[in-house]
């Protein structure tokens, strides 16, 4: 059996398990040897991958292998990595083994809380690894649904509002997605809904005109493109910890991957028309999330609009076009997927024991907690963008690649895209400044206690990835770099 | 013709002896056996559906009857979920009041499938219009069952009159067309259409005539009322058996008669379409009443599967077929719960209020609940995802990319009314949920068959191969 399947089978038994599960240890010890297992699985891949390309594979996406499903569609359940991919997944399985320290004592219906998530996972890991549009398409709708249920059962605040308007807008994208997955499909013949038969295929250049602002829409509300993205501050505020961390880590690079693989890679003519516009867009994500961040007094808040200023990013790099720039996006992807998840666990912590995310009722915070609180700063240092953390690589590998570009439009994006990094500074330094530093403001909080081992597993290993991309970037750049390179040679035909 | 020719139609005769023999068994059954009834007529109807499987093509009586092999699947797919009725209808049944006359419930909803069996395949407009009426009046006796209920009354009385006025509508229709060309042999009536104004009015009055049945907008009128006021289980039959059989009663005769005045009912459909859809879902919203709900809910998934008829094509008669099973067993599997809980509950509750914080005392039936519901609204992996991917491609390969964009935009419509009963299961809190009960194990069996559909029929391609393959010669 092809290694890519196990990442949706393997999930596929915790489900089992989980449903099997008694008491409330059983479920705990199906989700760490699920998630350790995934971990194991995606670490492994990434050696493998590397030790065959170093060995000459230059297919352009390796582990492939297909089984035909709907024939008379032409559907096949195909699947498939490249470096993109590879990197993705790792980064999924990441933050599902730390997402499960960070819910291990969460109450109550334990059981049904991690039923759900892992059906989130299966969608993700199911997303990643397909090559074939309707297989991929499906995948991404199973990681949308259970968000619904994780949001509205054990969220906060106006939890129910939340996960609704998050629902329904995210599948009101895919709504747009599947007119343009049928869009793409008829419109290369109807033979096969295989991505990489399909790019050789020329799709006629009226039909890429028409279909790829669907498609790139519809990954774009996931991707929290401006004006859509007004899903992502709510939904981020009111979900627990672990769909926070899962959600703005993982699911919402779903967004960009599409973006990049589907819609930019087989519509280069589409994206070639309507990639000005949607370059503008991204630009207001970017700087709009940033300075909305700095009016919240909501800690989740200020991380959920920092979170549309850095995913507006990803999609602001794709659209530049080029090669540095789209690999700056993939690193970007990588780093935010790493450092948000990071955030959101310590805000999950710091709620957990002080009830209140309102930065005017908390301070001095660093004497009381000093483990979480410095995990806090380091977390906010990669998101200003400090070398040596992930942050500042990521976005130095995107402006400079936007910069490559040698036009005026282009540059005054760039520019104007760069002022979000004085802003991040600006939001991430007050927030430290207001709840860690500074005399403690409620007498109560004396009481507060440092993190427990499991809350130290998921801020350790998170914080090492960090810093890990942020030290040695290079492996990682290596493995994105060759496969940008094909869907590069795409646009720029 | 040689007499054993007729063992041809050999699901209609076999039906017709099931309908005898439960006939039969009810007059003459001692007392103490009656609980015997409900598994005997579903081991009798099972094996009517086991013997006839075989999708096979005969034409009789010179072309008055012409069923084709997709037409078989059809009729067995029927079948099966008259089966899941019968199931779900033993607590409904043994209710004191039911009881006596339980027998009839078996005996009338036979003779309706009956019907449906003849309108399927019928080749022959008059032969079609008796197999219309067959399926109409007994499903009249059975809405009024429970007949010291006022809204069964009322229910009967709005579905007879609605059903009457388009029986009376549809040979209106069918008289202008043997007056233009003479003939009601559907072999013989393409040759004879020309586009003449007449002919034009006698499609459209077919078609509202069957528009009816089907309820579609704005010959729903009837739909919510009916939907209330029947018994769940005849509901349920009303929702899923009834409009299935005449949404493909419409594809054959559209298509087959009616195929060289495509440019005109497509138009048409596609109005009707759009509207259905919308209208249907807008008011579903606000519906608090579950079977008013699922009555507005049905209409809209009426509409979807007129996207298949408005494709026309082979393409789309498979996904009309494969729609029509996914949701004969989601709706089954909804229609299934909430006649659990209507009859394990005082005063049979059927509001949504009713169902807060269900998932903290009957989680199972919650479960069930929530993957119908999420397979209605077309989320994966649950079948209903499938079903409406492939009556959108079909749609969308004939060309009616803006209609099935505006169906793609209702879905996300759909799915906020279908997710606000998985809300008030799950979410919202209730201090005196409906308490815990267990379902007696026809219910509990039929609900099992319900889910295993909604998971494996999309995961599992055969079936859809398979009617993919009979529908090419449909």
């Amino acid at each position: 059996m092809n290694i890519l399947s196990f990442f949706v089978i393997i999930p596929l038994l915790m489900l089992g398990a989980l449903w099997a599960s008694r008491n409330i240890n059983q479920v705990r010890g199906v989700m760490i040897a699920g998630s350790s297992l995934l971990l194991a699985l995606s670490i492994y891949l990434t050696i493998d991958y590397i030790a065959l390309r170093q060995g000459g594979a230059t297919a352009e996406m390796l582990y492939t292998a297909s089984t035909s499903w709907y024939a008379p569609l032409h559907i096949a359940y195909s699947v498939g990595v490249d470096g993109i991919s590879v990197a993705m997944l790792l980064l999924s399985a990441i933050i599902v083994f730390t997402g499960t320290f960070a819910s291990w004592k969460l109450q109550p219906m334990t059981k049904e809380y991690f039923l759900w998530f892992t059906l989130l996972s299966i969608g993700v890991f199911g997303f990643f690894i397909s090559t074939d549009l309707f297989t991929m398409f499906m995948f991404y709708e199973v990681a949308l649904i259970p968000m619904y249920l994780l949001i509205g059962i054990w969220g906060s605040g106006k939890k129910e509002y939340a996960a609704m308007k998050l629902t329904l807008m995210l599948m009101g994208g895919s709504a747009f997605l599947l007119i343009g997955i049928l869009g793409i499909f008829y419109g290369a013949g109807g033979e096969t809904m295989n991505l990489l038969e399909i790019a050789r295929l020329q799709i006629p250049t009226e039909i890429q005109e028409v279909f790829f602002p669907l498609i790139f829409l519809g990954f774009g509300v996931l991707g929290a493109l401006f004006p859509f993205h007004t899903w992502s501050p709510d939904g981020h505020a009111s979900a627990p910890t672990a769909v926070s961390m899962l959600h703005a880590g993982v699911l919402m690079k779903l967004g960009g991957y599409g973006c990049f693989r589907v819609a930019m890679y087989l519509m280069p003519e589409g994206a070639a028309m309507w990639g000005d516009l949607f370059l503008v867009l991204t630009t207001i994500s970017v700087v709009y999330g940033a300075f909305s961040a700095v009016v919240q007094t909501d800690l989740k808040y200020i991380n959920a609009y920092s979170s549309v200023s850095h995913c507006g990013l990803v999609l602001f790099a794709l659209l530049m076009m080029t090669r540095t720039s789209c690999t700056g996006a993939i690193l970007q992807m990588l780093s935010h997927g790493l450092m948000t998840a990071l955030f959101f666990a310590l805000i999950g912590m710091i709620y957990g024991r002080t009830h209140t995310r309102d930065i005017r009722q908390m301070g001095g915070l660093m004497k009381i907690m000093p483990f979480l609180a410095v995990g806090y700063v380091i977390a906010g240092l990669a998101n200003l963008g400090l070398p040596g953390l992930s942050g500042f690589v990521a976005e130095m590998t995107v402006f400079v690649g936007s910069f490559e570009n040698n036009d005026l439009f282009h540059r005054v994006c760039t520019l104007v895209a760069t002022t979000s990094i004085v802003v991040t500074a600006v939001y991430i330094l007050r927030v430290v400044g207001k709840i860690l530093y500074g005399d403690v403001q409620n007498p109560e909080h004396q009481k507060l206690t440092d993190a427990t081992w499991d809350e130290r597993v998921a801020v350790i290993c998170l914080i090492a990835c960090v810093a890990g991309l942020g030290m040695a970037p290079f492996w990682v750049s290596d493995l994105i770099n060759n496969s940008v390179e094909p869907i590069i040679s795409q646009l720029m035909k | 013709m040689d007499i054993t020719s007729i063992f041809q139609m050999n699901q209609e005769l076999s039906l017709v002896f099931v309908f005898l023999l439960t006939f039969i068994l009810d007059l003459f059954l001692p007392e103490r056996l009656r609980n015997w009834l409900c598994p005997i007529a579903c081991t009798l109807l099972g094996i009517q559906l086991v013997a006839n499987i075989w999708p096979k093509e005969a034409v009789l009586f010179g072309g008055m009857y012409h069923s084709t092999p997709i037409g078989s699947v059809m009729k067995s797919i029927l079948s099966l979920g008259t089966i899941l009725v019968f199931m779900q209808s033993k607590d409904w049944l043994n209710r004191s009041d039911a009881k006596h006359k339980s027998g009839e419930f078996y005996v009338l909803t036979l003779s309706t499938l009956v019907g449906m069996y003849f309108m399927i395949s019928a080749g022959h407009f008059l032969l079609f219009f008796i197999g219309l009426e067959l399926a109409t009046v007994p499903m009249a006796c059975l809405i009024t069952f429970d007949k010291y209920k006022g809204f069964s009354a009322e229910a009967g009385a709005k579905f007879i009159l609605s059903a009457l006025f388009s029986s009376g509508i549809f040979l209106y229709g069918i008289s202008m067309i043997y007056g233009t060309i003479g003939t009601l042999y559907f072999e013989d009536i393409p040759a004879g259409l020309n586009g003449s104004p007449l002919q034009i009015l006698s499609l459209v009055f077919f078609f509202t005539g069957l528009a009816f049945k089907i309820s579609l907008v704005p010959f729903h009128l009837w739909t919510a009322d009916t939907y209330q006021g029947a018994p769940t289980s005849v509901t349920a039959y009303l929702s899923v058996i009834s409009k299935g059989a005449a949404a493909f009663a419409l594809m054959t005769i559209l298509v087959k008669v009616f195929g060289s005045m495509t440019a005109q009912w497509s138009q048409m459909l596609a109005i009707v379409i759009v509207i259905t859809i919308t209208i249907a879902n807008l008011f579903a919203i606000r519906q608090n009443h579950l079977k008013r709900f699922m009555a507005f809910s049905s209409v809209s998934q009426a509409g979807y599967i007129m996207l298949a008829v408005l494709a026309g094509t082979p393409q789309g008669m498979a996904s009309l077929v494969y729609y029509i099973i996914v949701y004969i067993v989601a709706n089954l599997a909804v229609f299934g719960v909430m006649n659990a809980i209507e009859h394990h509950t005082l005063h049979g509750k059927m509001d949504r209020n009713d169902y807060n914080g269900l998932y903290q005392t009957n989680p199972k039936l919650t479960m069930v609940m929530t993957l119908a519901l999420f397979s209605l609204a077309g989320i994966p992996p649950f079948a209903g995802f499938f079903s409406k991917f492939f009556i959108f491609a079909a749609a969308f390969n004939s060309g009616y990319y803006l209609i099935v964009f505006i169906a793609l935009v209702n879905t996300i419509i759909s799915l906020y009314y279908y997710l606000l009963i998985v809300k008030a299961m799950f979410i919202t809190p209730n201090d005196q949920p409906i308490a815990y009960f267990k379902s007696n194990t026809p219910m509990r069996v039929s609900l099992m068959i319900c889910v295993a559909g909604i998971i494996l029929l999309g995961i599992i391609s055969n079936v859809y191969q398979i009617i993919s393959d009979t529908a090419i010669t449909f």
